[in-house]
């Protein structure tokens, strides 16, 4: 199949994101970026777990004084949510359905800048807690760890819409297919990266 | 293509190889770029030896031979070795898979210009106020306290060099899976295209712990962290750790590619298929997997505790297991052929007992009791130049020799090759040998000089004066390329007559195209097994028809050039100039931006139409 040719509901093939060389070579060079990036984080969880409440004197927040449980649940939520919609988007993308796959997509993008939004009211909380990128090498730590996943949903919400912007008036075909599944990919690892990020960071910072 | 060269002028030459994505040319640039650095580190590496050559030698300051030392090592294996080998691995996997391209063409010229741009970054620090002077190690507890901005350099230019190398590294995976012709199956691969592909999964799970360890320094010391500052929580052993679960595999990365280049040029001029293929494989597999079980084998005298130690000791011997089994095959491949003494068969016979002697040291080294006496001494510099220059600088002379022909068109002159043997061969052992026992007789690693009277003086000189027959024989290296070029004598497909793998099968050089026809591969040595039953090429697995091709483009180097200029922004910001930040951020723009434009311009390649390619052999008989 050519990746310019123009397809219907019948002619669309049963896995659009792997129908042409490209796409399977775009599928396929993803995922092994994604094991790369799983590396990346692993070095920095490493890193914050050697770091953690490591503080020049006694003044200095701990993470038993800093974090709140309801904060970063809804923010877990949200982002848990927004994976769920980007399956949604997809499953629409597989039938065809381009408007649905586009709503969907629009929720996605409306989730994961709740989450970002959260996400900097929190950073801006710790801040005024004197918890801070300078402070302290946890707080080095901390900022790096959260932050660099922060920069990766930022950066995944201009990634999705830009191809939403992009493909807005011409609609699916085998050339943008691939692209729309390999950017959600991207959001599913964000997520992953997440329920990590809320177990060692969050919930193991709570019990001490 | 070259015929087509020659007739456009140099801004037309320039402008295409600025823009091109075919994996042959960006194979040129690799070369032309990590044979430019090899002489760089090579020029600061006669400058250590002259300082060294006698006690008391004030040649060069100690900060400035600080400098020298760490660009020395740097240089080498970021921005020499690792370009050199990917040259060949653009130039010749593709080939040998069958294939008309790699997979991601644009990615393939972006790693390029990323290593590139990130080798020029390092580089101006010589200008821009000094290099960088921690070792190319550039452990935390020295760098941090490094004035000026000589490790910042080091910082920034490495992280844009080693994005590219990543990004490199999955491509050829991904070229290597989804790309292989009709019937080449993984256990017909060339063994070069297995150690490509088993170094380019290694480089995709040992850079990222690299890009959060030159991330974390940057952080120190551009943006006020204390990621390894004691006084505030720090620990400054987390940086020797993710430097080394970097560090220790990118040896193995350098030195699986070597072994293939050897491979492939033993079973050529035994004329003999390669001894115990299949246990090659694995062997391969293995040391890839054990490469990453062994980094902490750098720190034993950090003080990790005996048991730490003692399991690292272990798997790090568990190493030569598997490199045993790979000297074992080579021997056993010329053993019984019909061995031909060409250029690059010298290097291959004499890569053998360099290595080996350099394997035995590892194991020697790699006894955590006995390291103690040996660490930060001239013994480990001994140990990793044997292992270095034995077995991927010499795989590279080879490779150079070998390929040539494949990827110019002309054959380096024979005679000039093996006199560059004979005085590359001959200065490495002269400079490395003696060094084992300027180790054992005490002489520390990384000092500038050394009183007389010590015992070190005659060692030192002769160390030196082997650097000078190593120079020598890279000069002759040099003109020989000049002298061959300059007569222009083309060859055809085959020129060493003895080709075994599928590059050998097309011309020499390849049409941008590659494969008129994707051929049928019917086993391993799949051109050999076609000339042993009497037929004059491969058996096509298609009929002619278009061939899709990907379009030149310029990003590559844009997106490169917005990190290069925000790399300056993030360096000078520390010196409070007001132009520091919004030069950041017009960098990271300018990156940003050009991605953007890639992801919103369509690009479909165009086809090369099935009349062309006909006309195109009938105006070769012609």
């Amino acid at each position: 199949m050519q990746a310019e040719e123009k397809l219907t509901y019948e002619t669309w093939p049963a896995a659009p994101e792997r129908a042409t060389l490209e796409a399977k070579n775009k599928f396929l060079g993803f995922w092994l970026f994604l094991g790369g990036e799983t590396v990346l984080f692993s070095s920095l969880f490493a890193t914050y777990l050697a770091l953690k409440d490591k503080v020049p004197d006694t003044s200095q927040p701990l993470a038993k004084d800093l974090f709140e449980l309801p904060l970063t649940l809804v923010a877990t939520m949200l982002l848990l949510t927004s994976s769920l919609t980007s399956v949604y988007a997809m499953y629409h993308m597989k039938n065809f359905a381009f408007k649905k796959m586009m709503l969907w997509l629009g929720v996605t993008v409306l989730l994961g800048l709740g989450f970002l939004g959260l996400e900097v009211y929190e950073f801006n909380m710790y801040v005024h807690e004197g918890h801070k990128f300078t402070s302290s090498a946890f707080g080095s730590a901390f900022y790096s760890l959260v932050g660099f996943h922060g920069a990766h949903v930022t950066f995944g919400l201009g990634w999705i819409l830009a191809l939403m912007i992009r493909n807005y008036k011409r609609g699916l075909n085998l050339y943008n297919a691939p692209k729309f599944y390999v950017a959600s990919l991207y959001w599913h690892f964000i997520d992953v990266v997440w329920v990590f990020i809320f177990t060692v960071v969050y919930l193991m910072g709570m019990v001490g | 293509m070259s015929t087509i060269a020659q007739k456009k002028g140099f801004g037309a030459v320039l402008w295409d190889y600025l823009t091109t994505v075919d994996h042959k040319k960006i194979a040129h640039l690799y070369l032309i770029a990590g044979g430019l650095f090899f002489i760089m580190g090579g020029i600061e590496a006669v400058l250590i030896r002259i300082q060294l050559a006698v006690p008391n030698n004030d040649f060069v300051s100690a900060g400035a031979f600080n400098e020298i030392i760490t660009m020395h090592g740097t240089t080498m294996i970021f921005l020499a070795a690792m370009p050199l080998l990917f040259a060949f691995m653009n130039a010749v996997m593709p080939l040998q898979i069958g294939a008309r391209d790699v997979a991601f063409p644009f990615v393939n010229a972006l790693g390029f210009w990323l290593f590139f741009f990130g080798g020029l970054f390092l580089n101006l620090s010589w200008f821009l106020g000094g290099a960088p002077d921690a070792g190319w190690t550039s452990y935390a507890s020295l760098s941090l306290h490094s004035k000026g901005h000589g490790i910042d350099f080091y910082v920034l230019g490495l992280q844009i060099a080693g994005l590219g190398t990543l990004i490199g590294g999955i491509n050829f995976l991904v070229t290597i899976i989804n790309m292989r012709a009709p019937g080449m199956t993984y256990m017909r691969m060339p063994l070069f295209t297995w150690t490509t592909f088993v170094a380019s999964a290694m480089i995709l799970f040992a850079f990222p712990p690299l890009t959060v360890g030159l991330t974390l320094m940057m952080f120190d010391r551009l943006f006020g962290a204390n990621f390894f500052d004691v006084t505030m929580g720090g620990n400054t052993i987390i940086w020797e750790h993710l430097f080394w679960v970097f560090g220790h595999p990118e040896v193995y990365i350098l030195i699986l590619p070597a072994f293939g280049i050897f491979s492939e040029i033993f079973s050529t001029f035994s004329r003999k298929r390669l001894f115990g293929y299949s246990s090659m494989v694995f062997a391969t597999v293995l040391i890839g997997f054990l490469g990453f079980m062994v980094w902490a084998h750098h720190m034993f005298t950090t003080g990790l505790g005996p048991v730490a130690n003692a399991i690292f000791a272990v798997a790090t011997m568990a190493i030569g297991v598997p490199t045993g089994i790979k000297i074992f095959n080579w021997l056993f491949t010329m053993w019984g052929g019909s061995v031909k003494f060409t250029t690059p068969m010298y290097y291959a016979f004499a890569f053998i007992p360099s290595f080996v002697m350099g394997g035995v040291t590892g194991v020697m080294v790699a006894t955590a009791a006995a390291d103690y006496q040996y660490h930060d001494t001239y013994f480990v510099v001994a140990h990793f130049h044997y292992v270095i220059v034995g077995g991927v600088v010499l795989a590279l002379l080879a490779g150079t020799h070998y390929w040539w022909p494949k990827m110019f068109g002309t054959m380096l002159n024979e005679t000039l090759g093996k006199i560059t043997f004979w005085l590359f061969f001959i200065g490495f052992h002269l400079t490395f040998f003696i060094q084992h026992f300027l180790g054992l007789w005490g002489m520390p690693r990384r000092v500038f000089t050394f009183l007389p009277g010590q015992g070190l003086d005659a060692g030192n000189l002769i160390s030196s004066v082997g650097a000078a027959f190593m120079s020598a024989g890279v000069m002759i290296l040099l003109i020989n390329i000049v002298v061959t070029q300059v007569k222009n004598v083309k060859v055809g497909n085959d020129p060493w007559g003895d080709g075994r793998t599928l590059e050998w099968a097309i011309a020499s050089p390849p049409p941008y195209y590659n494969f008129k026809q994707l051929p049928l591969v019917r086993g391993l040595d799949a051109y050999w097994l076609e000339k042993m039953e009497g037929k004059k090429g491969m058996t096509p697995a298609e009929p002619i028809g278009d061939i899709h091709m990907p379009n030149s483009s310029f990003i590559p180097f844009m997106i490169t050039l917005g990190l290069f200029i925000a790399a300056f922004g993030a360096m000078y910001h520390v010196n409070d100039k007001p132009w520091a930040i919004p030069l950041l951020i017009f960098g990271l723009a300018v990156t940003f931006g050009s991605m953007l434009v890639r992801s919103f311009k369509d690009d479909h390649g165009y086809h090369i139409h099935k009349e062309e390619l006909t006309q195109d052999e009938k105006g070769a008989k012609a």
